[in-house]
């Protein structure tokens, strides 16, 4: 039986903006968010006890590119980090995972990416099996793409259905000041659009996108030191399926089931949902994994549609849902992160207000 | 609250080239060898970290997701750990923590780096070309070592020597050079000056793997556990003004958490033997100044004494170290599983006799990432 996890808060977060291109560094990015989120909470860089951050070297194509990042952390005098080859919602799940020691009490987690030197389609096309699968340059749009005619073969949706999705993410981004994509466009307008990739069309697809997202974690009484109003991590939990779409049903998302499982997603209703939808008809299949109906508010910031970025776009999700139960706009809220290609691997983060 | 975690299963590759065997193939091998060790299969496993150095290496992004089923994964969390050199041990460390949470009761963790698919030197100069390499960024702080220490030259010669002789008692070691000597390192080319040819490690293949466990699961696992007794890790900026890249204050600020957590007083007498990570061989006397074991300017003279050789008062590197086999993301895994093999009396010819404590390191960047951890055959092992 595993023991009740050690009470562990969001207090403080901060993301960049979603830019099409940032002109100056990753550690630029890095600094104004570790800047801000240190401000939001007056701690200083050195009571910090544990510091954790999700990036990817391929991005900039400079293998150990992570390591010039820690100058927008600080490393002197020396600290207590690590880093993931991950999302920051990755990097997130570590520091929980750290806090529950007992030992230590204030983590710094932090998410940061640059797509915009790169060309991501074909970059992210070396996620995929180098024996069998990244030979036939498999990228991901062209398996995004799979998966949502996986969907339509199986009448469980359509393309108006997508077009919805995004009429709505580009809405609601209008009101969040960090979107990069936000306007209004009618479901007809987007069904007009000429395919991409088909069944999907350029509005389907996320764009690229440069931006950095951290935020501090705290345990018990700290976080309430730190916070009037913390947003407790009541589970995290992230699972893997075969990397073979070929052995998968594209239209589930088998993992996302399981993770919300683990966290009890299903034993209360939740206000807010922000997932990690890359892809327009990525959000009808995490819709049905993560059991969300009628009464969730889904991506109100707009998501990964509106704002994508990569290796921050998971640990945003969890800002975005930890913002809202800050403020009072929602008590009980889920955060998805996914990675790899057709949802392969999908993290759930559930949160609330406490009481 | 923190609980107890061990190393109840430990499974490695051989380091030699692997062109016949894929990276799923490799990963397996040691991932296998290590669940059979703990008396266990893939379905017994809660949670699986992998480490590997740069993607670029082998081109393969988030090997994670393209790696999930050879590792058995499938329906489980896979974590993926990238703190350059110190790779290996931090990945380890992650690994031990998923089980002191709570959270996790057996985690496999499995690191590796197939250098034959790349190009490393050119990765590790920041896939710049023309870059300097590992051994450039570090040839001008060993001989900065040396003037500093007053260090003579055959310290570094003695090393190589040492840990290739380590090497042919280890059966995955990559370099078996039957007939290695001093004439033979000392004549070898100039690669970096003060570094020959000898002195510097290879370009290897391989995985490693370990499987750690809880308290209950341990006291029932078919072999001796090696507990986790304290496991440290520390950072700082790869380069300003003033910075002391001989002896890094993040080398020895975490050789202090380390010590202090795991109750050593006095590492030298406390702990039995250690796998330090040593790619060139200047690198044994600086940790061993630079992590407190012995004090600043004398690690050379405890190489010179032959105390670090595997019938000394301190072995270092009795499997061969890095200088023998580096499949970059796996060596700081493999010194944290060389220390447990230790403990448990698994290291075969190459067992040091009675050891009871030891102590796995790496470090990585430009000398800047620091991870160990202490391991022991006791829970709780009596240091007075």
């Amino acid at each position: 039986m595993t023991p009740a996890p050690r009470e562990v808060a969001v207090v403080a977060t901060s993301q960049t903006s979603s830019y099409r291109r940032f002109d100056d560094s990753e550690p630029k990015l890095i600094m104004r968010c570790v800047n801000d989120v240190l401000g939001h909470t007056r701690l200083d860089r050195n009571d910090v006890q544990f510091t954790i951050a999700g990036s990817c070297d391929y991005l900039s194509g400079m293998p150990f590119a992570f390591v010039m990042n820690i100058d927008g952390v600080g490393a002197w005098p020396p600290v207590y980090e690590s880093h993931v080859e991950m999302d920051g919602a990755w990097a997130l799940s570590e520091a929980w995972l750290r806090l529950q020691l007992g030992d230590i009490d204030v983590a710094l987690v932090i998410g940061s990416g640059k797509s915009s030197p790169g060309r991501p389609r074909e970059v992210f096309a070396l996620q995929t099996d180098p024996y069998v699968m990244a030979p036939l340059g498999m990228d991901p749009v062209s398996l995004a793409g799979i998966q949502a005619r996986a969907l339509l073969d199986a009448g469980k949706a359509s393309e108006r259905d997508f077009a919805e999705v995004v009429a709505r993410s580009r809405r609601d981004a209008q009101h969040n000041p960090h979107a990069q994509v936000a306007r209004d466009s009618t479901v007809d307008e987007l069904l007009g659009a000429p395919y991409f990739s088909a069944p999907l069309r350029t509005h389907d697809l996320p764009p690229i996108s440069d931006g950095a997202a951290a935020v501090i974690i705290a345990a018990g009484d700290r976080a309430r030191d730190l916070s009037d109003n913390p947003a407790w991590i009541r589970g995290i939990d992230h699972r893997i399926e075969s990397h073979h779409p070929g052995l998968r049903d594209l239209t589930r998302s088998v993992s996302s089931e399981l993770a919300a499982g683990q966290v009890g997603l299903a034993d209360a209703p939740v206000d807010v949902a922000e997932l990690m939808v890359n892809y327009s008809p990525e959000e009808l299949i995490l819709r049905n994994a993560l059991g969300l109906g009628d009464g969730t508010t889904v991506n109100p910031s707009g998501g990964p549609l509106a704002g994508h970025p990569v290796m921050a776009t998971g640990l945003i999700r969890v800002i975005e849902v930890a913002d809202r139960i800050r403020a009072g706009l929602a008590s009980r809220g889920v955060a998805h992160a996914s990675s790899g290609p057709c949802l392969q691997q999908n993290l759930v983060c559930l949160m609330d207000g406490g009481g | 609250m923190a609980r107890p975690c061990a190393v109840v299963g430990i499974g490695q590759t051989d380091y030699r080239r692997q062109l016949d065997v894929t990276l799923d193939g490799l990963v397996r091998w040691a991932a296998l060898e290590a669940l059979e060790d703990a008396g266990m299969t893939f379905a017994d496993i809660d949670a699986i970290v992998i480490g590997k150095a740069p993607d670029a290496l082998e081109a393969v992004m988030m090997p994670e997701l393209s790696l999930a089923d050879a590792l058995g994964a499938v329906g489980k969390p896979i974590h993926r750990v990238h703190t350059a050199g110190s790779v290996g041990a931090s990945t380890a460390i992650t690994g031990a923590t998923l089980v002191e949470s709570g959270r996790y009761e057996r985690v496999l963790v499995v690191c590796y780096e197939k250098q034959s698919e790349g190009n490393a030197t050119w990765a590790l100069s920041g896939g710049r070309s023309g870059g300097q390499g590992a051994g450039g960024t570090f040839a001008p702080w060993i001989r900065s070592y040396i003037s500093r220490s007053g260090a003579p030259e055959h310290i570094g010669w003695k090393i190589a020597v040492k840990d290739r002789l380590n090497a042919l008692k280890n059966p995955h070691a990559h370099l078996r050079i039957d007939d290695i000597s001093i004439e033979k390192v000392k004549e070898s080319p100039m690669l970096w000056d003060p570094l020959h040819f000898l002195e510097s490690c290879p370009s290897s293949d391989g995985a490693a793997a370990v499987v750690l466990a809880s308290e209950d699961v341990a006291r029932r696992s078919p072999g001796p556990p090696a507990w986790v007794v304290a496991h440290a890790k520390r950072t700082e900026f790869s380069s300003f003004p003033g910075r002391d890249t001989v002896r890094p204050l993040a080398g020895v600020d975490c050789a202090e958490a380390l010590y202090a957590k795991a109750g050593v007083t006095d590492p030298l007498r406390q702990i039995d033997c250690a796998e330090l990570y040593v790619p060139f061989s200047w690198y044994e006397p600086m940790w061993l100044e630079g992590h407190l074991i012995t004090p600043e300017g004398e690690g050379w003279k405890l190489t010179d004494a032959g105390e670090t050789e595997l019938s000394g008062g301190f072995p270092v590197n009795p499997s061969g170290g890095v200088l023998s086999s580096n499949p970059i993301g796996a060596s700081g895994l493999i010194r944290c599983l060389e220390a447990a093999n230790q403990v448990r009396g698994t290291a075969g010819d190459y067992q040091v006799d009675g050891a009871r404590v030891a102590l796995g390191h790496a470090y990585g960047g430009a000398a800047q990432y620091f991870a160990m951890w202490i391991v022991s055959s006791d829970l709780n092992p009596d240091f007075r």
